[in-house]
């Protein structure tokens, strides 16, 4: 993949106080997209807005569709034209794009879209916070996939964590998603964006080869084909049908083997280089709380508790949540007592820690129905009681 | 000298070889399916139009008549249901340089996927949208469409239709469509010259084809195949451009109205942006995504009113120092 020095023209250098979702929008003009398709949902609409705004002074389109699965599609579209494209949304608007994100994964179509969780189910409590898509952002669509999500738990992470889903999105050719939240979308904060020459971005890597022997796809489950762009005079052909390297239709059990496989693998046999985790403490810990958004701000204060209580405590944050960090979960579970995980949900990734820890200890959720963040205290009593 | 039938020299030499690709004949199509022959008729008219063939590009959503994009050897994306035209808008808005087309089936474009083709028709967005409306869902089996005439029968109206169909010229317009026509898949040849309307139209074109399904809707009506389809075309399809789009409703087996009903002008969505975006903001604005002829052609006005405007300065200057100096009546000397 070639990396260079982002654009200056969409990046806005300099120490600024924004809000998580006017983070997200700059780190997409940092990254270079120019395209945005979205449909307004509380608490995502400030980074539609905010990209409306800046998009003409930097030769960029914003276009309001008629709805999230018109934006999603469009996305597809804009991609193969050769832009990098963004949408945000919240969850109905993620149970409605469901669909074409399958597309985008089967045709992989790079692409980032931000989901600014509130508290569900249904319309639930719009204005409030939640992290109740975790799971539906990655077996929501139908079939077997994968995808990759970052979970920001600050306005600067929002910055930075999207010019990096960029990044990841055009290296792996899939679908990248800024998994944030009403507080952190709306939460005001210093954010730093660097001077261009030092934000690193990932290019579209375009096939420059003879015409006649451009192949949309390879699956070998470790790269990705280059890309072209329509217009080129590629002549390219892509389908949400099972395919072969050409993307045309091949209709058969064996060849779905073939493009399952690679979609997977493509994304679990790169996890190591994918994953970035924030650990704390972890070296002799009693208990380690697994937390990621904002909730793991939460978890810094519970856990200072702890400590002051003489418990050993130590701290994982996912950063990198879709792929799940398997490994090193199950590492640390053959270290301590007990795993504690506090989210904004009725225990989802809970699941994956239970799945990863298989047995070697015990694994403590701390559920919240959403609309509000954890008290410190539940999260601390929930550590107090695990390593009892 | 054998003369057994050659599949390769076939693809080979075949007139469509340089639109389809061959490699993947031959296609799904029933005989007497009215698909193909808007698929001839396309080609037809992308050569006589003589466009540049890498810079159109076909999508198309999900059905019999959503596997032309897989047939078309263009850059061509086979969607999902109902979804070609937002897929088209981003390809469009993404490469302004393309002519992007949309051809799929009527329970495509405006059953699941109507409320994209309106807005894309009110927002005059730069693409053709090409419904073959067949009436009912073939890919899934005959059931009943949002175009289904009443009393139809279809699998799932099995004791006939009961709603009330869309007519789909008058849709078109209402909502904003810059061309609108509708011919039937007897009129080849005026369908062809209807798409190469709609290529080199500015705008929301739409083109409904009244095409048969043979295996489906006509079977179970009991209307026999596709040449009792296009008898019935023959005796039933009338030209008439002047009609108002309000009066072009179908009934079973009933007059079809056909014509290009509507050829307006009026600014393309990005024309409508760029226009927005130069008036309020200036000179910091810089247009978005102009085609390379419109750039060229803007950059030439541009220089040809600057030369024009330097001619005036130069004029005037030469009129003030006339008047000041009396160079021409009495000389400096
Ligand atoms: C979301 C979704 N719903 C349903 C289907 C099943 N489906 C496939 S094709 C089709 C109907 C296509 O009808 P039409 O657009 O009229 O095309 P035709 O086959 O008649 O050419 C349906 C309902 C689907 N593929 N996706
Ligand atoms: S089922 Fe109907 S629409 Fe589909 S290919 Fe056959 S005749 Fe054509
Ligand atoms: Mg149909």
């Amino acid at each position: 993949m070639r990396k260079t020095a982002a654009d200056p023209k969409g990046v806005l250098s300099g120490a600024h106080f924004l809000d998580g979702d006017h983070a997200i929008a700059e780190g997409a003009l940092a990254a270079g997209c120019r395209f945005f398709a979205g449909y307004p949902i509380t608490p995502s609409t400030e980074t539609a807005e905010r990209f409306a705004e800046r998009c003409p002074g930097v030769g960029g389109l914003f276009i309001q569709m008629e709805d999230e699965i018109a934006s999603i599609a469009a996305l597809v579209g804009a991609a193969w034209g050769g832009q990098k494209v963004m949408t945000v949304t919240s969850g109905p608007g993620l149970s409605l794009m469901m669909e074409n994100l399958g597309l985008a994964v089967m045709t992989e179509t790079p692409m980032v879209i931000a989901d600014v969780q509130r508290a569900g189910p249904s319309t639930g409590l719009p204005t409030l916070p939640g992290q109740q898509d975790m799971m539906q952002v990655r077996w929501g669509s139908h079939g077997d996939y994968r995808i990759i999500a970052l979970s920001p738990d600050s306005p600067q992470e929002c910055f930075d964590l999207t010019v990096e889903a960029f990044n990841l999105s055009e290296t792996y050719r899939v679908p990248v998603f800024i998994m944030t939240d009403e507080t952190v979308g709306h939460m005001h904060e210093k954010v730093v964006i660097p001077p261009a020459e030092e934000i690193m971005v990932v290019a579209r890597n375009l096939y420059d080869g003879p015409k006649e022997d451009y192949r949309p796809y390879r699956f070998t489950g470790k790269d990705v084909a280059p890309m072209v762009r329509a217009g080129d005079g590629y002549r390219f052909h892509i389908t949400g049908l099972t395919h072969d390297e050409r993307g045309y239709p091949a209709l058969t059990p064996a060849q779905n083997v073939k493009v399952v496989t690679h979609l997977i693998e493509k994304i679990d046999s790169n996890a190591d280089k994918i994953i970035r985790l924030e650990e704390e403490e972890v070296e002799g810990a009693e208990v380690l709380v697994v937390s990621y958004g904002i909730t793991s701000r939460i978890v810094s204060r519970a856990v200072q508790l702890a400590r002051e209580a003489g418990i050993r405590t130590g701290t994982l944050r996912l950063i990198t949540v879709w792929p799940f960090a398997e490994r090193r979960i199950r590492e640390l579970a053959g270290q301590v007592r007990a795993i504690v995980v506090p989210e904004i949900n009725y225990g989802q990734m809970v699941r994956e820690v239970e799945r990863c820890a298989a047995g070697q200890c015990r694994v403590v959720s701390v559920p919240h129905c959403g609309g509000a963040v954890h008290d410190p205290d539940v999260i601390l009593g929930a550590i107090q009681e695990a390593c009892q | 000298m054998s003369t057994a039938f050659d599949e390769e020299t076939f693809r080979a030499e075949s007139p469509m070889a340089e639109f389809l690709r061959m490699e993947r004949m031959p296609h799904i199509w029933c005989p007497g399916c009215g698909i193909g022959t808007v698929v001839n008729c396309f080609a037809e008219a992308v050569k006589k139009s003589g466009i540049d063939m890498d810079k159109l590009a076909v999508v198309s959503g999900i059905g019999c008549s959503g596997r032309v994009a897989g047939y078309v050897k263009l850059d061509s994306i086979h969607s999902t249901h109902g979804r070609a035209i937002p897929v088209a808008t981003g390809l469009k808005l993404a490469n302004p340089d393309l002519k992007v087309v949309v051809v799929s089936g009527d329970g495509d474009i405006v059953g699941i996927g109507g409320n994209h083709f309106i807005h894309a028709a009110r927002r005059n967005m730069d693409i053709m949208v090409i419904c073959i409306n067949n009436f009912t869902y073939g890919m899934t089996g005959g059931q009943v469409t949002p175009t289904t005439p009443q009393t139809a029968n279809a699998s799932t109206t099995p004791y006939g239709n009961y709603e009330y169909p869309f007519s789909l010229p008058f849709l078109a317009d209402a909502c904003g469509a810059t061309y609108v026509a509708r011919w039937t898949s007897l009129h080849a040849r005026n369908i062809t010259k209807s798409i190469r309307e709609g290529l080199s139209h500015k705008g929301f074109s739409f083109i409904e084809v009244i095409a048969p399904c043979t295996t489906l809707y006509q079977r179970r009506n009991r209307l026999g195949d596709g040449m009792d389809a296009l008898a019935y075309y023959r005796e039933e399809a009338e030209v008439d451009k002047e009609v108002d789009t309000r009066n072009v409703g179908i009934d079973f087996q009933g007059d079809i109205t056909m014509g290009r009903f509507v050829r307006r002008e009026k600014p393309t969505y990005l024309e409508a942006v760029n226009e927005r975006y130069a008036n309020v903001l200036g000179d910091e604005y810089q247009l978005y995504g102009m085609t390379t002829p419109e750039r060229e052609e803007k950059e030439r006005r541009e220089a040809e009113a600057r030369a024009k405007a330097q001619a005036l300065v130069e004029d005037e200057e030469a009129r003030l120092m006339a008047e000041d100096f009396g160079v021409d009546e009495e000389g400096l000397g």
